[in-house]
């Protein structure tokens, strides 16, 4: 063990997002002596490619909006799956946290008065949103990075973390490796913050980068910590279609909160015969209300009809245009159209929405203001992950604590737009100072188990040793065209089943994978260690989808069409017996009666 | 459209290194960075690239393609004769990890000598044609693309003296803010170097995010210099008056 660097801190965060930077900053203002681990450069996380905005009540633009109406309108997204004592902190506190980032720099786009414009998105009764353009995310997490740099938070940059280490029960540090020279360091830590994001490259289809490959979820639950809700995967309904090279590309659904619409093949707004029982009375039943609505929103006036069903939430959506298309009223390249063009001027959608203007005519030769956009479903956000509690974000592992996409319990069974955004920064806070408080009561650092460190080195080496083997791109393409096909937006049990199997067959390729070249910055070794996670992680996807027998929010069973109140009652957890991935019903929090109310019609 | 394209791919490290040549299947609306997946998954897995969203939005995948620096996520293929050979070689200003990743520490120590955002007391209602000009700067995706294209630091290695056009564009986002209170025109004249800057305009043309480097952020910078140095009382009053 000596042969490795130890270096200690009182808290570590694991990701340099929103969640991670928030968090770094709360713990070093507590007085922790702090560190960030990420697997990219700094500000390169997933959180700069957010786009739409971040949801706080702010009622800049509607002053009937409040946190009640935020809280029950996250709990109605969820279908009644969040924690409420989550959803309830995420609305009260979201406000305070997008006004501190504009203490610290940001430039939001401003209203006709002066403040923080915020605009309309899905499943949000008020304009919500505060934003930048289409470019939220970039101002976010350059804030957070510079207000990082300034408060002297150690970063350690494109470090991969491939265990967290433990002592009697309790969280010791973690290890990882160094990207560029392919050295591990262990890093001793009195408590952890996991904030690693999601895990969508296990999907085929996906707006999600390199670094979705599960990694958190997978180290929280190795470590024995337990995971939430999934089941839980969100397919937005607006990824590009084509050209096939940015095939689930995202598109912001900032364009349908602009006024854009959504037509087939028949030029019908098809999202009118898509309302859902739960939604019926609040959205507009003729194109002409809901045209009026964008008048008055784009008038910025408070608009006095219903809002057009195109906002509708995700999982709607995205099962609207897969139904479109399969019964055969899609685009050309299996899409449907996405249309802002005839609902604008062309100078507005420039200024509102640059970067989607800028992507497809760079990409995909469109000009979206002359011409409509292809789209369909893809997989973008994972509401599942670590369980925390949601006053202090820790796990059920002593010392670690988990914030933003890799922790759950916020969205339930389905995330608004706009909703991660304020998660990190809500829960990146929480986590932050409850992980320095954790710290501080400790006098000494925990001890490192050498063998620990010791089996997980011998362990990620083996690919090098391999005489022969697959090629890690191999797997790893198979693995995502696999969850695609068999663990996608609708499921069934026979499918699941089959997953289960072919996830069996992945491993086995997978144990044997084998990469050439040395360990100094060596993509294919790095795909070859990610695949364990996306592994593990795609198996507790798949198995707590089988056990999940409804259908609810991002979770749709071919074989159990209907909602059931029984498993309305009832979330999933996951966790680690010896080798074997198991999951089990627990009980939902109970609703206090006063918030109770709130959720009432 | 031929459906095999050619490319050479810098391989090797800052002591030394080769051009190998590589043919990967053509897809349509493939990319540049795509081509070098195609690579990665064909040829050579342990071929070290950088990228992040595939969408010229975080400015990891910066290069030098055919000799002009991009960002190759946002680069198509078919902008090329389809018989062409690309080359792609890693950032020439900076020293190389391997193959094309480069080692851009540099600029995130130069990051830290910029002195952060101070809020103005009370008042915090600002207009939309205010934060437009400092919106301009804070688009920025850190590709560092103009870092690398300034001769400054290219050719004469300045990298002590020069903060580069990146930190210029930093500044100017602090300094135009219309609630910022810090001044930092001491800094800019020694330490980040301003006056290096000679206005060729190098900057301005290779970046993604059109930001008009040079005219909207250093020159405004430098003619703050030149106030704050040479005319002190004009200086004050408009800083009194925050009209910039
Ligand atoms: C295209 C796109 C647009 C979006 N738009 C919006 C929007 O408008 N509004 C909204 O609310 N949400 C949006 N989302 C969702 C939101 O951006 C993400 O959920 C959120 O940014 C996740 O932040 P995070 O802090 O949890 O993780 P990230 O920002 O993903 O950061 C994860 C960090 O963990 C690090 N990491 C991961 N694994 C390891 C490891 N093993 N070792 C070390 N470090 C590791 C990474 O390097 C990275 O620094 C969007 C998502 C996408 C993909
Ligand atoms: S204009 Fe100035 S900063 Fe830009 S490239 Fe030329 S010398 Fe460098
Ligand atoms: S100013 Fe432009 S070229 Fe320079 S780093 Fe920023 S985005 Fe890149
Ligand atoms: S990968 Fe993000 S800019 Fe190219």
């Amino acid at each position: 063990m000596d042969k490795y660097t130890t270096l200690q801190y009182d808290v570590i965060i694991i990701g340099a997002g929103g969640s991670g930077l928030r968090a770094a900053i709360e713990a070093s203002r507590n007085g922790a002596k702090t560190a960030i681990i990420c697997k990219s450069l700094l500000g390169k996380a997933h959180t700069v490619m957010a786009e739409g905005g971040v949801a706080a009540a702010l009622a800049n633009l509607d002053d009937r909006d409040n946190w009640k109406v935020h809280f029950r309108d996250t709990m109605k997204g969820g279908k009644y799956l969040n924690h409420w004592r989550m959803a309830q902190l995420h609305a009260q506190e979201a406000p305070d946290r997008v006004n501190e980032l504009e203490e610290w720099g940001a430039v939001f786009d401003r209203t006709q008065d002066g403040r923080i414009l915020q605009r309309n998105f899905g499943g949000h009764t008020y304009p919500r949103l505060a934003h930048v353009g289409d470019r939220t995310g970039l101002e976010l997490i350059r804030t957070l990075q510079d207000k990082g740099v300034h408060d002297g938070i150690d970063v350690y940059m494109e470090y991969t973390v491939r265990r967290i280490l433990t002592s009697e029960g309790a969280v010791s540090g973690c290890l990882a490796y160094q990207r560029e020279t392919g050295r591990f360091t262990i890093f001793n830590a009195k408590a952890l913050v996991i904030a690693t994001g999601g895990i969508g490259q296990c999907w085929d289809i996906t707006s999600n980068s390199w670094e979705y490959t599960a990694d958190g979820h997978a180290l929280a639950l190795w470590a024995g910590a337990q995971l939430l809700d999934m089941e839980f995967v969100q397919f937005h309904p607006t990824g590009m279609v084509w050209p096939p090279s940015v095939r689930g590309t995202l598109i912001t659904e900032g364009v349908r909160g602009e006024g854009g619409v959504l037509k087939n093949s028949e030029g019908k707004r098809f999202m009118f015969n898509n309302v859902p029982e739960m939604y019926k009375g609040e959205f507009a039943d003729t194109e002409e209300e809901a045209n009026e609505w964008v008048k008055s929103v784009v008038a910025n006036k408070i608009p006095k009809v219903r809002r057009p069903p195109e906002l509708l939430t995700r999982d709607v959506v995205a099962r609207a245009i897969r139904k479109e298309v399969l019964e055969g009223r899609g685009s050309p390249h299996g899409g449907v159209f996405l249309d802002i063009a005839s609902r604008r001027p062309a100078a507005e959608i420039i200024r509102k929405l640059p970067s989607m203007y800028h992507q497809f005519k760079e990409l995909a030769d469109v000009d979206i203001t002359k011409e409509p956009m292809e789209v369909g479903p893809t997989c973008h956000y994972m509401m599942g992950g670590v369980k925390v509690d949601p006053e202090t974000q820790e796990s059920t592992l002593t010392g670690l604590f988990a914030a933003g996409e890799v922790a759950a319990g916020l969205h339930g069974s389905n995330r608004l737009g706009g909703n991660s955004l304020s998660d990190l920064l809500v829960f990146g806070k929480r986590a932050g100072e409850y992980a320095a408080a954790f710290a501080k009561k400790m006098t000494d650092y925990p001890k490192v188990d050498p063998d620990q460190v010791n089996e997980t080195v011998k362990g990620s080496k083996k690919p090098f040793e391999q005489t022969e083997g697959e090629n890690p791109y191999s797997i790893s393409e198979d693995l995502k065209k696999m969850m695609q096909d068999k663990v996608g937006i609708v499921r069934t049990e026979s499918e699941l089943k089959e997953a289960l199997g072919e996830l069996n067959k992945l491993r086995e390729r997978a144990n044997n994978v084998k990469v050439g070249g040395n360990v100094q910055f060596n993509p294919g070794w790095h795909l070859a260690l990610d695949l364990r996670n996306m592994l593990d992680i795609s198996e507790v996807v798949t198995k707590a989808a089988l056990v999940r027998q409804e259908s609810r929010g991002a979770h749709t069973r071919e074989d159990f069409p209907g909602s059931d109140p029984e498993w309305g009652k009832v979330n999933l957890i996951a966790y680690l017996r010896g080798d074997a991935i198991e999951v089990e019903k627990v009980p939902l929090p109970i609703v206090p009666p006063e918030l109770k109310e709130l959720l009432k019609d | 459209m031929s459906n095999v394209t050619t490319l050479q791919i810098y391989r090797g490290d800052n002591e030394s290194g080769e051009m190998v040549e590589y043919q990967v299947p053509r897809n349509p609306g493939m990319v540049v960075l795509d081509a070098v997946h195609k690579v990665q998954s064909i040829h050579s897995p342990d071929l070290a690239v950088r990228w992040n969203c595939k969408a010229g939005k975080c400015g990891s995948c910066s290069a030098e393609v055919n000799g002009k620096p991009k960002l190759m996520c946002m680069d198509r293929l078919n902008k090329y004769p389809d018989d062409a050979t690309i080359s792609i070689r890693p950032m020439k200003t900076f020293p190389i990890v391997k193959d094309l990743v480069c080692d851009v520490s540099w600029n995130y120590e130069v990051n830290k000598k910029i002195p952060a955002f101070k809020i103005r007391k009370g008042e915090r209602k600002y207009y939309q044609y205010e934060a437009d000009r400092v919106q301009e700067f804070r688009k920025c995706i850190e590709c560092f693309l103009c870092q690398n294209v300034c001769h400054v630091l290219r050719e004469h290695q300045l990298k002590d003296e020069f903060c580069g056009p990146r930190f210029l564009v930093r500044v100017a986002g602090l300094e135009m803010h219309p609630l910022d209170t810090e001044d930092r025109s001491e800094l800019l004249k020694n330490e980040l170097g301003v006056g290096l800057c000679n206005i060729t305009k190098c900057c301005t043309e290779v970046c993604p995010e059109s930001i008009a480097i040079t005219d909207n952020a250093i020159i405004p910078l430098k003619e703050r210099v030149v106030d704050r140095f040479f005319d002190p009382l004009g200086w004050i009053a408009r800083k009194l008056f925050k009209k910039t």
